[in-house]
């Protein structure tokens, strides 16, 4: 701006109102609007993004997963659960901890979408499909875990209640029961509430896209038309969801948590253990999110939809999160060590001098020191590398919390005569990097189906907000109010 | 879980065990092999915390040494009246019996979710990691009266069930009470030291009975209050009562 000194001063006010308006506008995706046309144009380009280095990378996981899920699962299940490395007295090992992992991450779908919907936050419009998405595959790759750990796969179906020729209800006074029950509930609402909001975006590839994923859309659309009557009920429905799902969130991990804390182990039998693993399990989910959207971003070149600012947005929670974990730990370890019983301080003692303590340290600097030295910082988490590496570090502290808990507090007993040491074997680990294999084939499957970004709702989001002048400043507002 | 009033039958199987006689020779631990069809497993998995015993002999030191002495202390289920290892069983696979007033373990209904045996404070439920093998000659000495138990399923000390059902059924059949002494336990059975007395506690002329109330007699983990059907007796005059 060579001329400025010519110009009026009402023209250097606008110069300076265009310019925040333009910040505003390469920041926040809801006043940077497209013809609804083009965007639905950059998805159905992003579900056909096929390239070389994706069909290496389905290869690669479906390998792993057959490895993982077949072989080992298989042989595992031909010889007995003693190729496992589980001993007495550590009954439960890695399987159980990998369960409490993946229960963890599904639960990120639902609070970035369910929670933020509810509190009417914006900036979740073009996330909540990809988080919805990690719960569902979450929960199915969790949902294998209690079958692969039980020694009788084969009789798995004994636990469910139907009507049989033993004569025989399931026990529900059984945490187990409690579990299962509550999974199969945040099973079915999870992929309904993914469903749901994904029957216009269906219906939008049905008119524009060609090929095959055409005829699937068709189907997948359920003939959704767009009339007001089926919008009415969409935004009912999702209302109702988005209120339901949540206690049923809680509660999913809530139980899994009493699973430990309901039984007289000491370490476990702890009251603090619900939110405890409430806020560990949004805590890794929320990161695995924000990590699986940088990577979807990249892999679908979705930059226009996905933006700084909805990372950056994650990452704040990722922060507040932590410090939530932080607290919880202290009071669960504080409480556990002041109270000063005999077998409390073994345990404690196993964990932060004994063999476990590497593992003990590595959780503490990955959950609590790198996300609050790294997120604090405005620049650094506006960077989608840092935020990657925060991403899973957190979820490596996350996961090594779970075994600490799960086969740390089981190696040391009131009886000492039967203390132990557990260590996976090669076949428990190679059906945990199956299980983290089909995780992310079905993830990135998907992800070339159904439309990333939930379009509709962007637009939706785009109709009713604009930049407005408020005195010498250009703020965004809220035009309409919104349906839910 | 009921309380174990006693009210309902009329036997109350119960175990006294004296550590002060217990010598740790392992004649019990054999015995129980032998009757209850456990599987041997090897040197290795033993090592691995593996062994399949529904009897064990913990040893303890007491004492400051030169002046050390040994402990032995036989554990076996304790079939609780209040037992953790019940509610958590998701198939009832381990439940109160009614009738015996033991904790029976179901081999067909468990599927093995161990949530059982990580719930037992005394850690006396024992896993089939592996298909049971016999190796020769042991597998011509298995027990007919029980079963041989398949991998993936909890398994545990039962108060040598088979022997009680069968002293209960001959004197139900003889139309006579059950004398005090005629149910014995592998162990109580195979004991040189006699420090193993098997009987019912309801029967206020039996031994245990009578043990019952010694002086010296104490329980596992008796503040847990799982109330275990087995008393053990420590201290004092081993020939006191």
């Amino acid at each position: 701006m060579k001329s400025n000194h010519k110009m009026s001063m009402e023209e250097w006010e606008d110069v300076v109102l265009a310019r925040g308006e333009e910040e505003l506008r390469t920041e926040l995706l809801l006043v940077d609007p497209r013809p609804r046309r083009e965007m639905n144009r950059m998805l159905l380009e992003a579900v056909q993004r096929i390239t070389p280095g994706y069909v290496i990378a389905i290869a690669v996981l479906a390998l792993l997963s057959f490895v993982g899920l077949f072989v080992a699962w298989g042989f595992q299940i031909r010889w007995g659960m003693g190729v496992a490395g589980i001993r007495r007295p550590v009954y439960w090992g890695f399987y159980i901890a990998n369960f409490v992992f993946w229960i963890g991450i599904s639960h990120a779908g639902t609070f970035v979408s369910a929670i933020l919907r509810v509190f009417h936050a914006e900036y979740r419009r073009p996330i909540t499909r990809g988080s919805e998405m990690m719960t569902t595959f979450a929960l199915v790759v969790a949902g294998m875990y209690p079958l692969i750990h039980l020694g009788r796969t084969w009789r798995f179906f004994w636990m469910l209640p139907y009507p049989n020729q033993r004569f025989l209800w399931p026990n529900f006074h059984s945490p187990l029961m409690w579990d299962m029950t509550a999974i199969f509930t945040y099973l079915t609402g999870s992929t309904l509430y993914l469903y749901m909001p994904l029957l216009p975006d269906f219906a939008m590839g049905r008119d524009h896209a060609t090929g095959w994923r055409q005829k699937l859309y068709r189907i997948l659309a359920l003939g959704w038309r767009g009339t007001e009557k089926e919008w009415k009920h969409l935004m009912t429905g999702m209302t109702i969801f988005a209120f339901v799902i949540i206690p049923v969130m809680f509660s999913v991990h809530t139980i899994v948590s009493w699973d430990f804390a309901m039984t007289m182990k000491v370490g476990w039998h702890s009251s603090i253990f619900g939110p405890y693993f409430v806020v560990g399990a949004i805590l890794s989910g929320v990161s695995a999110a924000m990590g699986l959207l940088i990577v979807a971003r990249k892999s679908l070149k979705l930059d226009y939809f996905i933006r700084t600012e909805h990372l950056e947005s994650l990452a704040v929670l990722v922060l507040i999160f932590s410090l939530a974990w932080t607290y919880f730990f202290f009071n669960d370890y504080l409480v556990e060590w002041y109270g000063g019983e005999k077998i409390g301080h073994e345990l404690i003692f196993l964990q932060a001098k004994g063999p476990m303590a590497p593992y003990w340290y590595a959780m503490l600097v990955c959950n609590i020191i790198i996300p609050v030295a790294l997120l604090w910082n405005k620049k650094l988490r506006r960077s989608s590398v840092v935020l990657v590496f925060v991403a899973l570090m957190v979820n490596v502290g996350m996961y090594l919390e779970r075994v600490i808990i799960v086969t740390g507090f089981l190696q040391r007993n009131r009886m000492p005569f039967d203390w132990g040491t557990y260590r996976p074997s090669i076949i428990e680990v190679a059906i945990a990097v199956g299980s983290f294999a089909t995780f992310f084939l079905l993830y990135f499957l998907a992800t070339r189906i159904v439309p990333y970004v939930p379009v509709w709702e962007v637009h939706e989001g785009q109709l009713s907000h604009k930049i407005v002048r408020y005195g010498k400043a250009a703020v965004t507002a809220k035009t309409h109010i919104e349906a839910i | 879980m009921t309380e174990p009033t006693g009210g309902l039958n009329e036997h109350r199987w119960t175990m006294v065990i004296d550590v002060d006689k217990c010598t740790g020779c392992g004649a019990c631990v054999t015995a129980c092999y032998a009757e209850n069809n456990v599987p041997v497993v090897g040197e290795e998995e033993v090592n691995t915390g593996r062994h399949m015993g529904w009897l064990r002999i913990e040893r303890y030191w007491e004492g400051e040494y030169p002046n050390v002495r040994a402990r032995f202390l036989p554990v076996m289920c304790q079939q609780c009246g209040h037992a953790p290892c019940e509610p958590v069983c998701p198939v009832y696979a381990t439940y109160h019996s009614e009738t015996e007033h033991v904790n029976v373990q179901v081999y067909n209904r468990c599927i093995g979710t161990r949530f059982c045996a990580n719930n037992c404070p005394y850690i006396v439920r024992q896993f089939n990691w592996f298909n049971p093998s016999f190796p020769e000659p042991l597998h011509e000495q298995l027990n007919p009266d029980v079963t041989v138990r398949s991998r993936g399923i909890m398994e545990k000390c039962t108060f040598c069930i088979q022997r009680i059902r069968q002293v209960e059924e001959d004197a139900k059949a003889a139309g006579r009470p059950i004398a005090d002494g005629e149910v014995q336990p592998a162990c109580a059975q195979a004991c040189p030291t006699e420090a193993i007395i098997f009987g019912d506690l309801n029967d206020p002329t039996s031994k245990v009975a009578r043990l019952a109330h010694s002086r010296r007699g104490f329980k596992l983990l008796e503040d847990l209050g799982t109330e275990p059907a087995v008393i053990y007796l420590k201290g004092g005059d081993a020939h006191e009562v």
